[in-house]
């Protein structure tokens, strides 16, 4: 039946006389996200050739005849209005359902994901892996993997857009938003930015290179400075002077973060929160916002001696420094 | 067709028009009919303004590379063309226009409840269309229509206050005359003129009037904070000095959302009296129809999530905006079914305006469903920020609102200026406009699709065809907005005399002369019959 089906779809869909109507299907969750739009749009031609063709010949029969034409009325019908507001709802409730439990299966990364920062800032993109590979405008990733993109932004809202992957999501400065995909085809796909963000909006696109999962580990090993995330975070952490508060054997005027990452944390506010990347982040850049029980508010901020990439980088020292599993967290 | 009220050449009899002279006459009336006509020409001028930016933004993307202008000058382009076209042209039109002249004809006033305000209303949005004048003319702005924050508040280095100071202004415009036309149809309907008697128009008018009302304070108070954040540095929408930036967005579209069925449904208003008339019926499902305006006009209000998908509001938030976006489309479905009933039986006739009606549900269906795939949560995640957005929300702005609004004008033109237009130059205009406008906004479905997203002045070459396509579109569409410019202002001197009611239209503006007296009415009408009443034989006794 869906064999069939997609058969069908095939036939009609790419190319159509030889001009594409839709980007290649290059992810997981892309086949199932057009199979949804050709049933929209269907119901569009439908109902669009129905209602031309319905008026149509109402304009050719009942064309005025003579100048004196006086028709007679018609009385309302609450059967046919009963019919055509229903069949409508019907039809909507079907797409609803359809397209929310597409949305909802897609909306949360599997376990295993591998994971890629990246950063949208006025008008490029600057990704890193953890293993330390960094690129600008190019994400290198391996076919078969599911891949999930950690995104913040340094300035103005961004949008990181995968069409070939049917996803998109706005990069927003001060949060940080993911999106998720497993490529099924190696190759070479545009990303776009696409929430306008200024005068070079149209600049900030780039290329995401599918790979074997060779090819991609070579890549890893060459692209690298010999430097992961985690490691060029324990720098910061040293430079920064972090070391001196956040001592690991609790002597020091900080909280000690060997083993926090993931745990839950109840602040002076009697709010709990769990330690993930939010909270550290926020606990960086504005360390007052969010006072702890046990210590002084005396951390100073360090909003604009870091960047968005260098804070990643601190998120992930920390993380490195022992998390527990995700689920007992809770 | 009506032959009871005997026609006095126009020029003999006192009417609006030749009540008296003077540019102090128009600037200080308060006749609703001669305001609308203050509208009518300032909202035409800057309609011109907000095309000359369309032609500019479609010969650019020509080539892939930008044809025309810097990628800096192009994103003030695309701004200056959303700013004026929604905020000085669609949000006023149907309602300033074609309401000021016909709300208190339809009701049987002789006014509108507030005639100073009404005419306060026209200089507030001249004042405010000087300010995005003057921010046009002294660089520009480059924020997009949407004013999204913190590029807007923070980083943008154009006119964004002075811009935002015209929207700021011309809003309380709107909102007065909403309260004019809602206390109108409240107080002053002609005795007999029962709710369920009013024609559809006024239904559409007083929906819409709600949302002007509910909705434009919230964008004055975004706006408001936007220029706090601005000038003053308070931390709102900037997450660098502790504000939020999705905050701007939730306060945006929960009026902008609102806002499209400002656009809208005075449209729908327009096409119930075009279909009734051509096809000499009355609308079928009328109660219906009624019913489904101020359904728009509640559900409207609780589906601006939907503009917010991927910025990350929960999961939750997306369903509960996914599912109030497809009942919203519910009433206008309704709508669509009930006018193309109405012609079944009829008596249609192909006059201009009646083109014009068909091609708006035509274009509004099309607009209308390609909606649908914008409420579905997966497709959109997609389709949003993409051409297709662009694509979708023209055919229900231009395909529908400016659709009703060119058949409105049509409509009524006999009635505003006592004169007929050259008939077989409007109907070729209508067909010239439906062809041009389809060819420039349906490729845009495709593109969106393929990925391409909006606001880009320059764009990978996989996608020139499409907008060569595009743009050759927007030449013929031009050309077709060009055509009643002309043909109407030389029907105002050379047009044939059109009499009191020219279609054989029900109504009570079909009862008074053409152009009516200032006053309106002799008398003011008792009215009898249901709207619509097309079925009786005239008997003579009206008008």
């Amino acid at each position: 039946m869906s064999g069939t089906f997609n058969f069908l779809l095939a036939a009609v869909a790419d190319p159509w006389f030889g001009f594409p109507i839709k980007p290649e299907d290059a992810s997981t969750t892309a086949s199932s996200v057009d199979h949804l739009y050709y049933f929209l749009t269907a119901l569009t031609l439908f109902f669009t050739f129905s209602i031309f063709t319905t008026i149509f010949y109402f304009m050719v029969k009942y064309r005025r005849r003579s100048p004196d034409e006086r028709p007679k009325a018609i009385e309302t019908s609450t059967a046919l209005e009963v019919t055509w507001t229903v069949i409508p709802v019907m039809l909507c409730a079907f797409a609803f359902i359809w397209a929310s439990s597409l949305y909802f299966r897609n909306s949360r990364p599997p376990n295993a994901s591998m994971e890629v920062f990246v950063v949208g800032k006025q008008w490029m993109w600057h990704l890193q892996h953890p293993e330390g590979a960094r690129e600008i405008n190019e994400l290198h990733v391996p076919v078969g993997v599911p891949v999930k993109l950690t995104m913040t932004s340094e300035d103005v809202i961004h949008d990181f857009s995968i069409p070939v992957f049917r996803i998109k999501h706005d990069v927003i400065p001060g949060r940080y938003s993911s999106i998720w995909f497993q490529a099924t085809k190696t190759g070479t796909y545009h990303f776009y930015c696409a929430q306008y963000c200024g005068a070079e909006h149209s600049g900030m696109i780039g290329w995401v290179y599918v790979m074997t999962p060779t090819d991609y580990a070579n890549w890893l090993s060459g692209g690298s400075r010999g430097e992961s995330m985690a490691q060029a975070g324990e720098r910061l952490f040293t430079q920064l002077g972090c070391i001196t508060c956040h001592v690991a054997d609790g002597t020091g005027r900080g909280p000690v973060l060997q083993g926090l990452y993931g745990h839950p944390v109840k602040l002076r506010s009697g709010e709990t929160r769990v330690v993930d990347e939010a909270y550290v982040r926020q606990a960086i850049v504005n360390p007052n916002s969010m006072p702890l029980p046990d210590y002084p508010p005396i951390m100073p901020t360090f909003q604009g001696q870091v960047n968005e990439e260098q804070v990643l980088q601190l998120i992930a020292y920390v993380k490195s420094l022992g998390t527990v599993e995700k689920g007992t967290a809770k | 067709m009506s032959t009871a009220v005997m026609e006095t050449p126009a020029a003999s009899r006192v009417h609006y028009l030749n009540a008296n002279y003077g540019i102090k006459s128009w600037l200080f009336t308060t006749d609703h009919k001669r305001i609308a006509l203050l509208w009518l020409g300032s909202i035409t001028f800057m309609f011109f303004i907000g095309g000359a930016a369309a032609t500019l933004i479609r010969l650019h993307l020509i080539e892939p590379t930008g044809a025309l202008v810097q990628p800096a000058t192009y994103n003030k382009l695309f701004t200056i063309h959303g700013v004026v076209m929604i905020f000085f042209f669609l949000i006023p039109s149907i309602p300033a226009v074609l309401g000021n002249f016909l709300v208190p004809l339809m009701v049987g006033a002789r006014d509108l409840a507030f005639p100073r305000i009404n005419l306060l209303s026209w200089y507030l949005y001249i004042i405010g269309a000087i300010f995005v004048l003057y921010a046009i003319l002294t660089g520009g702005v480059d924020t997009g229509w949407t004013f999204y924050t913190p590029y807007s508040s923070t980083y943008a280095h154009s006119q964004v206050i002075a811009t935002a100071l015209g929207v700021f202004i011309v809003g309380f415009s709107s909102i007065l005359t909403g309260l004019n036309f809602i206390v109108t149809i409240h107080k002053m309907r002609a005795p007999g003129l029962t709710w369920f008697r009013l024609p559809l128009f006024i239904w559409a008018i007083y929906a819409t009037s709600i949302i002007q009302i509910l909705g434009t304070p919230v964008l004055a108070i975004t706006i408001f904070l936007l220029g706090l954040e601005r000038l003053l540095h308070v931390g709102i929408f900037d997450p660098a000095i502790g504000g939020d930036p999705i905050l701007f967005q939730h306060l945006f579209w929960f009026y902008s959302h609102p806002a499209v069925y400002i656009m809208i449904l005075p449209g729908m208003g327009v096409i119930s009296e075009l279909i009734a008339c051509f096809s000499r019926k009355r609308v079928f499902g009328y109660a219906m129809v009624a019913y489904s305006s101020m359904a728009i006009a509640v559900l409207s209000f609780l589906v601006w999530g939907h503009h917010m998908f991927v910025t990350g509001q929960s999961v939750y938030a997306g369903l509960i905006f996914s599912v109030l976006s497809f009942m919203v489309a519910i009433p206008s479905a309704i709508k669509v079914f009930n006018w193309t009933a109405t012609l079944y039986k009829g008596s249609i006739s192909y006059d201009a305006p009646m083109l014009y009606a068909l091609g708006f549900i035509g274009l509004f269906t099309m607009g209308g469903l390609t909606g649908l795939f914008l409420a579905s949560l997966a497709v959109d995640v997609h389709l949003t920020g993409t051409y297709f957005i662009v694509a979708h929300f023209h055919y229900i702005m231009v395909g529908g609102a400016v659709m009703a609004y060119l058949g409105g004008i049509h409509f009524w033109w006999p009635k505003i200026t006592g004169r007929l237009y050259p008939d077989g130059w409007a109907r070729f205009a209508a067909l010239i406009i439906f062809v041009g406008f389809n060819l420039t906004f349906f490729p845009q479905f495709v593109l969106g699709y393929l990925g391409m997203p909006r606001r880009y002045a320059v764009y990978p070459a996989e996608f020139q065809v499409l907008n060569v396509m595009s743009s050759a579109g927007a030449s013929i569409l031009g050309i077709g907005y060009l055509i009643p410019l002309i043909y109407l202002i030389w029907s105002i001197r050379y047009g044939p005399v059109a009499g009191p009611n020219p279609w054989g239209a029900k109504g009570l503006e079909w009862e008074t002369p053409s152009p009516p007296p200032t006053e309106n009415f002799e008398e003011i009408p008792v009215v009898t019959e249901e709207a619509y009443a097309y079925a009786e034989p005239e008997d003579g006794s009206h008008g």
